[in-house]
């Protein structure tokens, strides 16, 4: 007997005409009804999304605002150096309450009438709420309490700032599983500095590139740059593994383990492997071995919205903020540690040219991602095929894999549901 | 030579012709003699002005020596993937903004026009140049050079020098 959701799910289909493997409908990302969907039952849902850096709200009255998918809010550190995260719209009629990027402020204040509220999000007070001279004001039931901004659940782990709009969603670390918290903290692992941010517009659904960050496979064949210089080949020593509901990813490698002259043999034919190509200037590579397990590139991708990421000592996490079904904002903040040595935080500069928008090691996939989103099209009998590795969510002690890929579309398939939407 | 005993007129016209020459040969795509406008040990950074201002130092490209910039172009040659795109830059009327002896800094605004295959022409970058411009070699050549953009939303990605 065979399940309808597992052939899609892959793996399991091999008493049906169809191929071992997961294919999922492309009108998942050209749908306004995905979109809407997703943004109620996704980032809106059971879910922790990524909202900040703690680094990047350092002091009492400091805030931030971000989006949640594509619902603006605003994270501030409150007087009593807790972190809160609330809705950016007025309890009101609507209007956005902060309109900077970040600052620091008493309180929040709606430009529109100047309701004020607390660093949490309580309303304090509203303009006029007597009326003058006797003469309009609210009515005489209005209760400043039950006019707040909405406030989120918030939790923090080693600097990172998540927030839910659920109640029910587990607490952050049951959310994450022990692999994917235990290198969070790897990389969190002491205070932190911000270096700065560089925003990216990629015109293409952003669950492109939430398989573009699961996917070990592409990574040594369409950056070129990457795999030139050895920074990262298929050939080296990595693995791809999930946390227990494979929602987040953990994808790793280690430069230096490969054997140059076998990949000649494996890369044989392929237009990615041209080492002819020599750096005038080498000091882009040059740099230093900070951890102790030798690791030199980890991709954690958390679902839903944060990749946070190590390419030799570029530190980084990108959040994805959804602008429709076609398109999302990729905002990368760069860190070092707040006890880096000058030499340090030069290697990490120099290097951060090898990510970002215009990183040599990065650029591609948003290429990648828009080539695939001008292709795809609603026509529902249109799916991809993603069997590489075996066809399963599985982990992975190689990186020529699509497993953590599987492992998100069932997870996105049990949140907001495929094959029932497509229309 | 001691720049600052030549006539203003003269120094701005050296200083617009150089800015223009670099727009031409990235407009044109002759990448590979970009390079050739900067001396050996020089700076180039394109940057968003977002971090400009809070003095925070990640740029989107960064380079510390001429090497690096030939590097970047062997890089989108040879190893990089991008739409297919042309630029066109639109500068403004530079602005002297100081003279020492060995070096004069201007600022220009600037615009980058791209252009892909659709046809459509969007404006992709929008900054301030500010140089620093030495006389070397016979020549006038960049010192050091920072686009700061206003324009932080990048556009899929960037591969070409703005």
């Amino acid at each position: 007997m065979l399940n309808v959701q597992d052939t899609a799910v892959g793996k399991v289909s091999t008493d049906t005409e169809e191929p071992i493997g997961c294919r999922i409908p492309y009108s998942v990302f050209t749908d306004d009804a995905f979109y809407k969907a997703e943004q109620e039952h996704l980032f809106r849902g059971p879910t922790w999304n990524f909202v900040a850096l703690e680094a990047e709200v350092p002091n009492p009255g400091d805030f931030k605002s971000t989006f949640i998918g594509d619902t603006p809010v605003v994270v501030t550190r409150d007087k009593d150096q807790s972190l809160h995260v609330v809705v950016n719209r007025c309890a009101h009629r609507g209007a956005t309450v902060c309109r900077a990027r970040q600052g620091n402020v008493p309180h929040l204040e709606c430009v529109y009438h100047q309701w004020a509220y607390e660093l949490n999000g309580d309303l304090m007070g509203v303009p006029f709420r007597r009326g003058i001279k006797g003469k309009g004001g609210m009515p005489a039931d209005f209760d400043l309490k039950q006019h707040g901004l909405v406030k989120l659940r918030v939790e923090a782990l080693n600097g990172l700032v998540f927030a839910t709009f659920s109640q029910e969603v587990e607490p952050l670390t049951d959310y994450l599983g022990p692999l994917i918290t235990k290198h969070v903290e790897r990389i969190m692992c002491r205070p932190i500095k911000i270096l700065g941010n560089q925003r990216q517009f990629i015109h293409g659904n952003w669950k492109l590139y939430a398989e573009n960050t699961r996917d070990p496979y592409h990574a040594s064949l369409l950056h070129l740059f990457h795999n030139t210089f050895g920074l990262y080949r298929s050939t080296q020593t990595g693995e791809c593994l999930m946390d227990e509901s494979k929602r987040h990813s953990f994808l790793y490698s280690k430069a230096g383990s490969n054997d140059a002259a076998r990949d000649s043999e494996v890369y044989q034919d392929s237009r990615s492997f041209d080492t002819s190509f020599s750096l005038q200037d080498p000091s882009l590579l040059a740099g230093r071995s900070e951890f102790p397990d030798g690791i030199t590139l980890v991709i954690l991708a958390l679902y839903p919205n944060l990749i946070l990421q190590q390419i030799s000592n570029t530190l980084a996490v990108r959040q994805i903020v959804t602008h429709g079904p076609d398109s999302f904002e990729l905002v990368w903040t760069q860190f070092g540690y707040a006890d880096d040595d000058a030499e340090m935080d030069a290697i990490r500069l120099k290097q951060s040219n090898l990510i970002g928008p215009a990183g040599m090691i990065s650029m591609e996939d948003g290429e990648a991602v828009e080539i695939v989103q001008q292709a795809v099209s609603s026509d529902r009998k249109a799916r991809s095929y993603i069997a590489m590795g075996g066809g399963g969510a599985d982990d992975a002690d190689h990186l020529v894999t699509e497993g953590a890929i599987i492992g998100f579309w069932q997870n996105y398939r049990e949140m907001v549901g495929i094959e029932e939407r497509v229309s | 030579m001691d720049l600052s005993t030549l006539p203003r007129t003269e120094l701005l016209r050296e200083v617009t012709d150089l800015i223009a020459l670099h727009a031409e040969l990235i407009d044109d795509d002759q990448l590979e003699a970009w390079p050739d406008l900067f001396v050996e040990d020089c700076h180039y950074s394109v940057l968003p002005r977002e971090n400009a201002d809070r003095g925070l130092p990640v740029a989107t490209i960064f380079c510390d020596s001429r090497g690096m910039l030939v590097d970047r172009i062997v890089s989108l040659r040879r190893a990089n993937i991008f739409p297919v795109h042309h630029y066109r830059h639109i500068i403004s009327t530079s602005r002297i903004h100081e003279v020492r002896s060995d070096a004069v800094v201007a600022h220009t605004n600037y615009l980058v026009l791209q252009t892909r295959n659709t046809g459509r022409s969007f404006v992709y970058n929008a900054g301030k140049y500010v140089d620093e411009i030495v006389f070397s070699s016979g020549k006038f050549l960049f010192r050091s050079k920072k686009a700061i953009f206003d324009t932080d939303l990048i556009d899929t990605l960037m591969v070409r020098p703005i």
